[in-house]
């Protein structure tokens, strides 16, 4: 058992314990535990199908009802109930999310690792490469690299595209914090000590670095979960996501396309920003709770204080000169 | 016996530490410090580190950070007890009558302004004197410290360690202040740097008269320096005196076993010996005296109760119960 | 290193960017369909199988793909040379710089807005921790964070319209379209009330955030002390030896927003329909109209690699150390 894996689990229950302790976390971590449920949940929260039409008493769809005509969230532009899009829609939001995340997350480790560990010539080439892709604006690469793809075609849903996309655009601000700690493991003496006795890179890299560096690698994962999810909400937004299976960025489109707004159909543009906002803002706290936890920082500066240093002193003479 | 220039009697502070999850502790840094100085003497406050010579300093001058506070105590300056003054009185007494030199420089001066700049803004700071004044005064500053004029316009990194220090000191005079604080002056340097300063040091206290508060852990270089001792352990004073009564006749046992761990030059097979275990923590102080737990000559009575600090003689003071039998009777 | 040698650095990485930007562009367009010869004479002219062989030869697209297809068409970029928009019947180089003063306008208030906001409220959020100021910016930025860019824009849009009148879309009104902007100054600001408001509501939590970090980060270093010691007020130390220490990142960081600006502007002006190289770029790619697409994603990263070369130049000169090892 290497000695990296029994700090794991040491730390591991200090975590747990401190973690209870911040309610910012506690937040977070129930912002994303809600939406994952309902996104479960789905059938169960609604009776209807996300492509069922609501009709009026005579039979004819029930276009932009407001929420005071057809609760909770009224219908869309086609008489569709919002509140069952919006549900299902959280399914593929969350999917191609995490799915997104999970991918950035695999390939900045790799990068990270591989450039922390061997240094040298492959630990800068590989950072000359998160440069770059940190120069050229994302969003205009993104909508090219999905424009080609999708010209190519693959026959694979655009969902997909999205997650493949995403994933191999974000990666680097992973890899730059994965580099950095193995950077400082790497100096440990548990590592010496396994070189010494003869283990290969291999070895030491998944038996002592990997457990070490488990926990960032979730914390970070969760934040770039939370850019994955807003990455997605946009491109769906602009047109690039799979209108059959819509995500809460695809709603809008519709919502945005189909004149919501000159219509004043609030209930139809509102909701599924809010609920992106919902789970992004959950899985950042949750997320910077977690890094927080894991790269504690110090406090005060030099400014703070001043007349109330001596704030004790001055009530005790004050006293005095009373009783006098 | 002229007045004190400076009285520090039974300074008392604290500081709160933060943690998560868990309740704040208080680390009792300084308590009942007490010493005198007259004008143009010279002060060493040594001590292992830790001990709370850097928090004396900060607390006369009242720049304790957010997390300190003074609880109580007084520091008379010329008379004046500066604990009472509000911040904006405190302000005119900062740089014109007391000024403050940092360990390490390093970082002491800001690293995107011109050193001489630094200097320059002491000066106008106070509204000492006009424009042309003003360089004229930083120049013959930098002089004094032995920094030639030619790096009035440089920046702090392209100054070397024991340059940063002496400019240091250099913007530490430009008002003419009655007394210096030096933290640690010489610290960070190597010998014959450390040399330099020392002698610079020296040479200022001679010919401005400046009283100077030496902090330090290195006793070699108060004995070169200083006129009388504070001996600080634990964040209180163990012993005070003259030097000669400290360095010939040292009555605390912290003092002693001080003096025997520093090598002498003239006994050099002499054993070194160390003092055993560690300083205590601020925050879990031991009952009784805080040296106690490393002390071996200790009775039972001082792992209970804190020694006062008891006159032994004109000037010499250390709170020890096994020396409380040789106090002075007073007159 | 010398300032040169660094200069040098980031000159040579700029331009190896700009190479890779090259060759994606050129590869990207090349794998989507439509016949280079299409690209150049535009889609619905008809020709004959000769006429078009002639072509090819002419155009170079006989020769081998790299490097010399490469290096003439990149050669052709260079002389101006986009090619012709699909859709608009135009020379791509024309169109992107009708388009290009609308976006820079939008992003440039943008943007100044946001630093000068959020450079005042960070200072004063990490100066008085803990207070009000500091809680209610630090809450702002973390939501600010969450919203995605759009969304605001459709919530501002319509809020914006019924409530305030303002008009809900366009970058003037449809009887100032043909005249030059600066004629119609006052139609011109009422629309880019909206769009500059929303732009200004996101960047500005980054801002708010990095100027406060900076601050702490400053105010916790050892020659703030000093300061503090020679007798100056909180005040002064903060605006003498705080603000110009902590504003440096600051300008990294304006370098490093530059590309999120551009992701940003193309979502606010599809939003608000505001005519500049953002809208164009989505409209290019919902038209599938390629030699305009390409040209526009040629431009926006060209401009941000060299924006982000001159903020590292200039920061530089602003940052004494820089010179030494």
């Amino acid at each position: 058992m290497g000695e990296g894996s029994t700090r794991f689990k040491r730390s591991l229950l200090e975590f747990w314990r401190t973690f209870r302790a911040n309610k910012l976390g506690l937040l977070g971590a129930f912002l994303v535990m809600t939406t994952v449920i309902a996104a479960i949940l789905a059938p169960a929260l609604t009776p209807y199908q996300p492509t069922d039409i609501m009709r009026d008493a005579a039979g004819h769809p029930l276009t932009f009802a407001s929420p005071a005509v057809h609760g909770p969230l009224g219908t869309d532009d086609a008489g569709r109930d919002v509140w069952t899009e919006l549900i299902y829609g959280a399914r593929i939001s969350l999917t191609v999310g995490f799915l997104a995340g999970f991918i950035a997350m695999v390939v900045g480790s790799l990068f990270g690792i591989t450039a922390g560990y061997y240094g040298g010539g492959i630990d800068n080439a590989l950072m000359r490469t998160t440069d770059v892709l940190l120069v050229i604006p994302d969003l205009p690469l993104i909508l090219v690299l999905v424009a080609t793809l999708r010209q190519m075609q693959l026959h694979v849903s655009p969902l997909v595209v999205l997650i493949f996309v995403i994933g191999l655009l974000y990666w680097t601000s992973t890899a730059r914090l994965i580099r950095s700690q193995v950077l400082t493991i790497k100096e440990r003496q548990f590592v010496a000590r396994a070189r010494a006795i003869g283990a290969g890179d291999n070895y030491i890299i998944r038996k002592h670095i990997l457990p070490q560096i488990m926990p960032l690698i979730v914390a970070n994962t969760v934040l770039i979960i939370s850019t994955a999810i807003l990455v997605e909400s946009g491109l769906a937004f602009l047109g690039l996501g799979d209108p059959t299976q819509p995500s809460w960025g695809t709603i809008l489109n519709f919502a945005f396309d189909r004149n919501a707004i000159t219509n004043g159909a609030w209930w139809f543009y509102l909701p599924p920003g809010l609920a992106i906002v919902w789970v992004s803002l959950g899985c950042v706290l949750l997320g910077n709770v977690l890094e927080e936890m894991l790269n504690p920082r110090l406090t005060g500066h030099h400014l703070e204080g001043g007349e109330k240093m001596v704030a004790v002193q001055k009530q005790d003479r004050e006293h005095e000169r009373a009783s006098a | 016996m002229s007045e004190p220039l400076l009285s520090i009697r039974r300074l008392t502070a604290e500081f709160t530490l933060q943690q998560r999850g868990a309740p704040d502790r208080v680390a009792r840094a300084l308590e009942d410090v007490s010493f005198d100085m007259l004008p143009g003497q010279t002060v060493g406050l040594v001590g292992e580190s830790g001990c709370g010579k850097t928090t004396t300093l900060l607390a006369a001058m009242r720049l304790l950070p957010a997390n300190g506070r003074i609880t109580s105590g007084e520091v008379r300056y010329k008379g004046k007890d500066l604990l009472t003054l509000s911040e904006r009185e405190m302000r005119e007494y900062r740089w014109k009558e007391m000024s403050i030199v940092f360990q390490g420089a390093m970082n002491a001066l800001n690293p995107v302004m011109k050193v001489g700049d630094q200097i320059a803004e002491a000066i106008t700071l106070h509204h000492l004197m006009d424009r042309q004044q003003v360089e004229a005064r930083v120049i013959e500053l930098l002089e004094l410290v032995g920094i030639p004029r030619s790096r009035r316009d440089q920046y702090p990194h392209q100054y070397s360690g024991g340059m940063r220090q002496r400019a240091m000191i250099a913007m530490a005079l430009a008002c003419k202040p009655s007394l210096l604080f030096a933290d640690e002056p010489t610290t960070a340097l190597d010998v014959m740097i450390q040399a330099q300063v020392l002698e610079l040091l020296r040479h200022i206290q001679q010919t401005l008269g400046l009283a100077i508060v030496l902090v330090t852990h290195d006793l070699g270089v108060v004995a070169e320096v200083c006129d009388s001792v504070v001996v600080m352990y634990g964040g209180k004073v163990a012993e005070c005196g003259t030097a000669d009564q400290i360095y010939n006749h040292a009555q605390h046992p912290y003092t002693q076993r001080l003096l025997a761990s520093f090598p002498d030059l003239e006994r050099p097979g002499m054993q070194l010996a160390s003092i055993p275990g560690t300083p205590p923590r601020l925050t879990e102080l031991p009952s009784g005296c805080r040296f106690s737990p490393r002390c071996d000559v200790k009775l039972d009575l001082c792992m209970e109760v804190d020694p006062p600090a008891v006159k032994l003689e004109e000037g010499h003071v250390a709170a020890c119960h096994l020396r409380r039998g040789k106090e002075a009777r007073s007159a | 290193m010398s300032r040169r040698d660094y200069l040098l650095r980031k000159l040579g990485f700029s331009l190896m960017t700009v190479v890779i930007v090259l060759v994606i562009n050129f590869v990207l367009f090349r794998i989507l369909p439509g016949d280079p010869v299409r690209a150049v004479i535009g889609r619905n002219v008809r020709i004959s199988p000769e006429v078009q062989q002639a072509l090819r030869v002419q155009f170079g697209l006989d020769k081998p793909v790299f490097p010399d297809q490469f290096l003439d068409t990149v050669g052709q970029w260079a002389r101006g040379n986009l090619g012709i928009s699909w859709s608009l019947r135009r020379p791509v180089k024309d169109i992107l710089l009708a388009k290009l003063v609308n976006t820079v306008i939008l992003i440039g208030l943008g943007q100044i807005f946001a630093i000068v906001l959020g450079v005042v409220l960070g200072l004063l959020a990490g100066w008085k921790r803990k207070s009000a100021v500091d809680v209610s910016a630090l809450t702002f930025s973390l939501i600010a964070w969450a919203v995605p860019t759009f969304w605001l824009g459709i919530i501002l849009l319509a809020a914006g319209s019924s409530w305030l009148g303002l008009p809900t879309g366009g970058i003037v009104s449809p009887a100032n379209v043909s005249k030059p902007l600066y004629a119609v100054l006052p139609d011109l600001g009422r629309h880019l009330i909206l769009p500059t408001l929303t732009l200004t509501i996101l960047y500005l939590g980054e801002y708010m955030l990095i100027m406060r970090s900076s601050i702490l980060e400053v105010l916790g270093e050892d020659y703030i002390l000093t300061a503090k010691a020679k007798g100056m007020s909180q005040w002064q130390v903060l605006m003498r030896h705080g603000l110009k220490n902590a504003m440096l990142p600051i300008v990294t960081l304006i370098a490093l927003n530059l590309g999120f600006t551009v992701s940003g502007a193309i979502y606010i002006e599809t939003v608000f329909s505001y005519d500049g190289l953002g809208k164009l770029f989505q409209d290019a790619l919902t038209k599938q109209d390629y030699p305009l697409l390409q040209g526009a994603f040629l431009l926006l990263a060209v401009s941000v690699i060299l924006a982000n070369m001159s903020a590292d130049v200039l920061y530089t000169y602003l940052d004494p150390r820089v010179k030494a090892n």
